[in-house]
């Protein structure tokens, strides 16, 4: 039997597993529901060193536990830098930089956001990717408000050796996954959703993208993929409560 | 040696524009009991220090706050803790904002009786821009690197909530996680240790490994048994997170006059009548909630 077509939860699945892709044995710190069924995914294909947590204490091989990883030693893992983040991003700029913290004026805001949490320590200590459920113009702004996790351009600013663990990797929306693969680190699309035209991801975006002359698609999940995902990894189908 | 204590006890020991820190994380085991009878005293200008959670967002609403000094405040399963949204967009606290790491090393370098200590964490971030004070510093050796001088965050006091303590102030956590508990002791003068069960020192070393007894009697100088003391945030494995009443919490703590209500049904009484009142709202106490919402 042909499994039902995928859906664009799915492909977003897919394209979260992928930005672990040879990341080997590091700690994912998948943050939303569609990145924890990514590297979940990941874990049980192709990056099967990959290290995950119940989201508390408790490191997880597939379904079993396999150590115990509480917040303190989680501190140690970002020093370390063996972690690799999908964090999510209320505002995120042409250089990467992400807000999480509050929109307006810090000093009496419009909206208190979480705060930074762990986004300056992360990003300046290991590699970060973003996860955006909503690709609008809202969260895709010229300038973010508060800096939480840093960008491109502010780790430039800061030179060598500051900003030699700096790395943003991709960028997975909605429509398409982004990235940074440009002479100046300033965000480019490298593929769109199958279902979603170039112009779409343009005019969803509120600062001017690169857009390479020839834009693929975002890859399918493969048969098994699909099967593990519909299945094993999320049956209650909880990843359209982020995509639909 | 008997550091058994009353709520009373303890906020009879504690002063206005005091620092308190605050154990747990998030709505994870929060000595809830303790910050309640903070708020019914009406202290006043306190500066919290705390891996933010309701905690927070109650004293917040109770006027009891000056200064938040935290990487987030968030009630896990519903991200953003209303009050503390609240207050912040209505300038009515100050906040000291800072990465999750910071605030761990600011903490840990009071505990070492350090003046600061040098972390990455911070480095080309605005938290270096809303904190105006904080400096960073030159490696003295060969590398030269500059790292930020988190600065120590000593307390007046500290407020922690474990399962288990014996009457002395040795503490035992038996669920996943310690936090950061101990280290709060650590940097605090006075500290206080609410727990689920008082028992005897055997019974405490029993309970579980050596390594889980997160506070001895050197770090602790009151002991609260506070049974659902942690109430609605989590206190595994003898309860989950009450889900209902937090929810309950964050739709009324949108409203003033649900809020008022949320307040005449649970808080204007003492402790005692606070369980009541949960006892009497029912509900299912018995999940223990699965993972989400980790650090970030």
């Amino acid at each position: 039997m042909t499994p039902a077509e995928p859906t664009r939860a799915e492909v977003c699945v897919v394209a979260c597993a992928e930005a672990w892709r040879g990341d080997g044995a590091m700690l994912a710190g998948p943050m939303a529901i569609i990145p924890r069924l990514g590297a979940r995914l990941a874990q049980r294909t192709f990056e099967p060193d990959l290290v995950l947590s119940d989201g508390e204490a408790t490191l997880v091989h597939e379904d079993a536990v396999e150590g115990w990883l509480p917040y303190r030693s989680v501190f140690q893992v970002v020093a370390a830098g063996t972690r690799h983040v999908m964090m999510g991003a209320s505002q995120l700029d042409r250089y990467g930089n992400q807000n999480i913290s509050c929109i307006g004026n810090w000093h009496r805001p419009s909206s208190q956001l979480l705060g930074a949490r762990g986004a300056p320590g992360n990003t300046i200590n290991h590699v970060t990717s973003y996860w955006v459920p909503r690709h609008s113009p809202r969260t895709f702004v010229e300038r973010v408000d508060m800096v939480s996790g840093l960008g491109y351009d502010r780790a430039a600013a800061l030179g060598s050796p500051a900003n030699r663990f700096h790395e943003i990797r991709v960028v997975v929306t909605n429509l398409a996954v982004l990235d940074f693969a440009t002479p100046d680190r300033s965000m480019r699309l490298r593929s769109v959703h199958p279902g979603v035209t170039v112009a779409e991801v343009v005019e969803a975006t509120g600062f001017a993208l690169t857009v390479p002359a020839a834009v693929p698609a975002t890859r399918l999940p493969t048969a098994d993929e699909l099967t593990l995902i519909r299945d094993r990894l999320d049956p209650d189908g909880t990843r359209t409560r982020e995509v639909r | 040696m008997d550091k058994v204590m009353t709520l009373a006890d303890v906020v009879g020991e504690l002063r206005s524009g005091m620092t308190i820190g605050i154990g747990g994380w998030g709505s994870r085991r929060k000595p809830m009991a303790l910050v309640r009878a903070i708020c019914r005293a009406g202290l006043t200008g306190l500066t919290v220090v705390s891996y933010g959670g309701p905690d927070v967002g109650l004293l917040v609403a109770a006027g009891c706050v000056r200064r938040v000094v935290t990487g987030f405040v968030s009630l896990d399963t519903i991200a953003l803790e209303p009050h503390f949204r609240q207050a912040r967009q209505d300038g009515a606290i100050e906040l000291t904002e800072l990465d999750e790491g910071m605030l761990y090393w600011g903490l840990l370098a009071a505990a070492n009786r350090l003046p600061f200590l040098p972390i990455r964490a911070g480095l080309g971030s605005d938290v270096l821009r809303v904190n105006p004070s904080l400096r960073t510093i030159r490696s003295p050796y060969a590398d030269g690197e500059e790292l930020v001088a988190m600065p120590a965050l000593p307390l007046d006091a500290a407020l922690i909530h474990l399962n288990r303590a014996d009457r002395r102030g040795n503490g035992r956590y038996l669920g996943p996680d310690p936090y950061f508990d101990d280290l709060f002791c650590l940097a605090a003068r006075r500290r206080y240790l609410s727990c689920e069960r008082v028992v005897g020192t055997d019974e405490l070393v029993a309970a579980g490994p050596p390594q889980a007894l997160l506070v001895n009697r050197m770090m602790v100088d009151g002991v609260v048994p506070t049974p659902n003391g942690a109430h609605f945030t989590s206190c595994v494995p003898d309860y989950g997170r009450d889900e209902a009443f937090q929810r309950e919490y964050a739709t009324a703590a949108a409203d003033p006059a649900d809020w008022a209500r949320f307040r005449a049904t649970y808080l204007n009484g003492d402790e005692d009548d606070y369980q009541a009142a949960v006892r009497a709202r029912g509900g299912d106490r018995s999940a223990v909630q699965p993972a989400s919402g980790g650090r970030s």
